[in-house]
């Protein structure tokens, strides 16, 4: 700021008065003037992610309880009790509920995606209506939800309308749960998919469409010879944030039914371990596994679907 | 206080009758789950914190000369809803007694989940109350003693719950009896106007609950999650003082018999007879105080720090706050009703604090003079004072009041090893959620091969941990 508002002419004149130590201060600062700016984000990506991500894999080879000032070793004893106990990894059949359902918000995000790229009556109204839920807090969607979905809630009146007059227990139904739950995120967490998706499409050059106009193409030809190959990486992406996402669901099910009744989730049970059995030592090695899982996930789907430039040519 | 203590009645804390209240405070669903999945985030984040943390804390000069003691001292609380208000009363008061002291508060929502992670620090403040999560063995790293045992008890009640190696280290903020609370215009419609003194005469009651009104005989508040823990303030009433130690000592506790069986078979029985709401997922604490306080519920199994709160809320229904009962549980000893008493929260002074005599006036005078567990319908946590009016019923019934004992040297903490390894939270929600799940027929099982399964996992614990 100082520099822009001070006279020009000075500038200059400061400049030729001292021109060689000036430009060796100016090549340190342009130099530096990114880290500078870095800084405060580093500092915050170190002290709130990376230190605490250290001290968990040193807490997951101790027997700590959380609060004790002495943090017993026990070696690989909490990872031998995590492989040995399968009711720990049974909980992962929960996460496929949430898979099927990234995998339908996918879908439904790209396809609403694609319509609103176009020409559509309304798009910008549509496009907040789409993306709203993801700017509202979790917390509040879970309390919604629940009386959403309780008996005679917003749900059991609507469909009342429609002549339905013995609704199940949308939360109480132990075949139902998971599924009311990953239809709660998939309309939580499709206007972020959303949003990727368009901005990808928007940058795919006008040219592109008008050309293809000219050849006659269709919609669907066009999404399928223009937009899909235009925004592959972003889809890429959003598989990768799906797929590590069904593995580690926490908020909407711990704030709704609090893992009761079957809807117990991997990160729940972590929650429970460390803070219910007051076993840190042992919830750390679990969030140690999940954060391993999702990575060799991403590797393998890394590997199967290659990371290429998208290519219109 | 909330549910969330509650809630999430996090830790493998000491059981103790207090858990309750920190549930009963107002603190609200909303700001307990967020400060939970804060707290997720915070374990890493605190331990980063605490790498960097130096010794801050108050500033003083402690005992003056003249031996009037001098400083400023700050308090934790959880009753973030009377923080300014009536705390800020209880300042001025005390300023009366001791001019030189300054008292600041620091209200704290989660205080259980903050005030754990935060005694890793050396920064917790001079006045706290003992978070349930530490263990007694623990008390002395954290807390300085405030006399013997046995010089406390002279003054004070519910010493021994926050006892270690002969020393006390907190003072109970009020004390709490347990039962049920019940609506007693709901169960008169019944035609039933005294507290049945066996389970099955209570589970006819609530079955003519059923018939006869439009009441929901009894609501779990599954969804909380915190209110079923409340279950577990009832051990002593059949097991009597010892139960505690006999528990720790048990190789089965579900089995017939035995007081866990009792309790969690009577809960059992009243989902699966459908005496309790029809869709416990979907429950909510606050409203639940309403549907109680206006009748469309009968009875609920909750400490009597509840009973104020439901008066609150009958009274906003439009109904009678007389219409709100304290009742014992159904199970007699000898033919006399019994109900347990324990202390709450206890406050105690911070090892670290720099103005100890100031903070332990406090403590005292908090427990003595200041009236808040008049106000808040408890017992007094002092000697030789009366029952308060909450407890009206319990008089005429002649309920034997039982207070347990605590574990013996060596052993205080055997029983919350035993359960953590177990991984069947007694203070907790989720081993009673499942219970009623599998009663209400949404999980497999039937209620015999729940309880061998808990006794299964009770034993290879409790081989593990004392072998």
């Amino acid at each position: 700021m100082v520099t822009v508002t001070s006279p020009a002419p000075q500038q200059g004149a400061v400049a030729a008065a001292a021109p060689v130590p000036r430009r060796g201060a100016h090549r340190w600062v342009s130099r530096f003037t990114p880290w500078l700016f870095l800084v405060v984000p580093l500092a915050f990506l170190v002290v709130f992610t990376y230190v605490p991500v250290v001290n968990m894999f040193w807490y997951s080879f101790t027997s700590w309880d959380g609060i004790d000032p002495v943090k017993e070793p026990v070696g690989w004893r909490n990872y031998v009790e995590i492989f040995t106990r399968p009711e720990i990894f049974r909980v992962f059949l929960v996460s496929l509920y949430y898979l099927v359902g990234a995998a339908l918000q996918l879908v439904l995000a790209l396809y609403f995606a694609t319509l609103l790229s176009f020409n559509t009556r309304f798009r910008n109204f549509f496009k907040g209506i789409i993306f709203f839920p993801y700017l509202i807090n979790g917390v509040a969607i879970g309390l919604v939800f629940l009386y959403f979905f309780r008996p005679g809630g917003t749900l059991d009146a609507t469909l009342a309308a429609f002549g339905v007059t013995e609704p199940p227990m949308w939360l109480g139904d132990p075949s139902l749960v998971n599924v009311s739950l990953a239809a709660t995120s998939v309309w939580r967490y499709m206007g972020l998919n959303f949003v990727l998706f368009l901005g990808a499409i928007q940058s795919i050059p006008n040219e592109l469409y008008e050309a293809a106009d000219l050849d006659g193409a269709s919609s669907w030809q066009k999404f399928r010879y223009i937009i899909a190959p235009g925004i592959k990486q972003i889809i890429g992406l959003s598989v990768i944030l799906a797929i590590s996402g069904a593995l580690s669901v926490f908020e909407i099910p711990f704030i709704m039914t609090g893992g009761a009744n079957g809807s117990m989730t991997f990160v729940i049970q972590t929650v429970n371990t460390a803070f219910t059995f007051s076993r840190v030592g042992l919830a750390s090695a679990m969030a140690v596994v999940l954060l391993v899982i999702v990575l060799v996930i991403t590797w393998v789907q890394r590997r199967i679907v290659p990371d290429e430039r998208g290519d219109l040519s | 206080m909330k549910w969330l203590a509650s809630a999430h009645a996090v830790g493998g804390q000491e059981p103790r009758v207090d858990d309750d209240k920190v549930n009963d405070d107002e603190s609200e669903k909303i700001e307990m789950a967020k400060t939970h999945i804060l707290r997720v985030v915070g374990i890493g984040a605190a331990a980063a914190l605490v790498l960097g943390a130096c010794s801050g804390g108050s500033t003083g000069t402690g005992e003056s000369d003249d031996g009037s003691i001098s400083g400023s001292i700050t308090v934790l609380t959880n009753r973030t809803d009377i923080v300014d208000s009536v705390f800020e009363d209880y300042a001025e008061r005390f300023r009366e007694v001791h001019p030189d002291v300054e008292v600041a508060f620091e209200p704290v929502t989660d205080y259980e989940g903050d005030v754990s992670i935060r005694l890793n620090t050396r920064d917790y403040g001079d006045v706290l109350l003992i978070p349930n999560t530490i263990t007694k063995d623990q008390l002395p790293t954290f807390f300085e003693p405030l006399g013997t045992v046995e010089e406390l008890e002279k003054t004070y009640r519910f010493v021994q719950e926050q006892a270690f190696g002969g020393d006390g280290y907190g003072i109970a903020i009020t004390g709490n009896a347990q039962g049920l609370v019940v609506n007693t215009a709901v169960w008169e419609a019944a035609g039933i106007s005294e507290p049945p003194a066996t389970p099955e005469d209570f589970l006819d009651a609530l079955e003519a609950i059923e018939q006869e009104t439009d009441a929901i005989p009894y609501y779990t508040n599954y969804a909380d999650g915190w209110p079923l823990s409340q279950w577990q303030g009832n051990r002593g009433t059949i097991a009597g003082t010892e139960t505690e130690n006999l528990l720790a000592a048990s190789e089965a506790p579900w089995t017939p018999g035995e007081e866990m069986h009792e309790l969690d078979s009577l809960l059992y029985e009243i989902v699966s007879r459908g005496l309790a709401e029809p869709d416990p997922t979907t429950t909510n604490w606050e409203e639940s105080k309403n549907l109680l306080g206006s009748g469309q519920v009968a009875t609920m199994v909750l400490g009597s720090w509840a009973v104020t709160q439901m008066r609150d809320a009958a009274e906003a229904a439009g109904g009678s706050p007389e219409d709100i009962a304290y009742w014992p549980l159904p199970f007699q000893t000898d033919g006399t009703f019994r109900s347990v008493v324990g202390g709450d929260y206890k406050n105690a002074v911070s090892i670290h604090s720099e103005n100890k005599p100031a903070a332990r006036a406090w403590v005292e005078w908090f427990a003595t003079e200041s009236g808040y567990a008049e106000s808040e319908g408890g017992l007094s946590p002092t000697v030789g004072s009366e029952l308060p009016d909450t407890l009206a019923a319990f008089e005429p019934l002649g309920v034997e009041l039982v207070e347990i004992t605590p574990a013996p040297e060596g052993e205080e903490g055997l029983l919350s090893d035993i359960y953590n390894t177990a991984e069947i939270d007694l203070w907790g929600n989720v081993y009673r959620q499942r219970l009623i799940d599998i009663a209400r027929g949404a999980a497999d099982g039937d209620m015999d091969t729940y309880f061998d399964e808990l006794n299964d996992r009770w034993g290879a614990a409790r081989a593990g941990v004392t072998g």
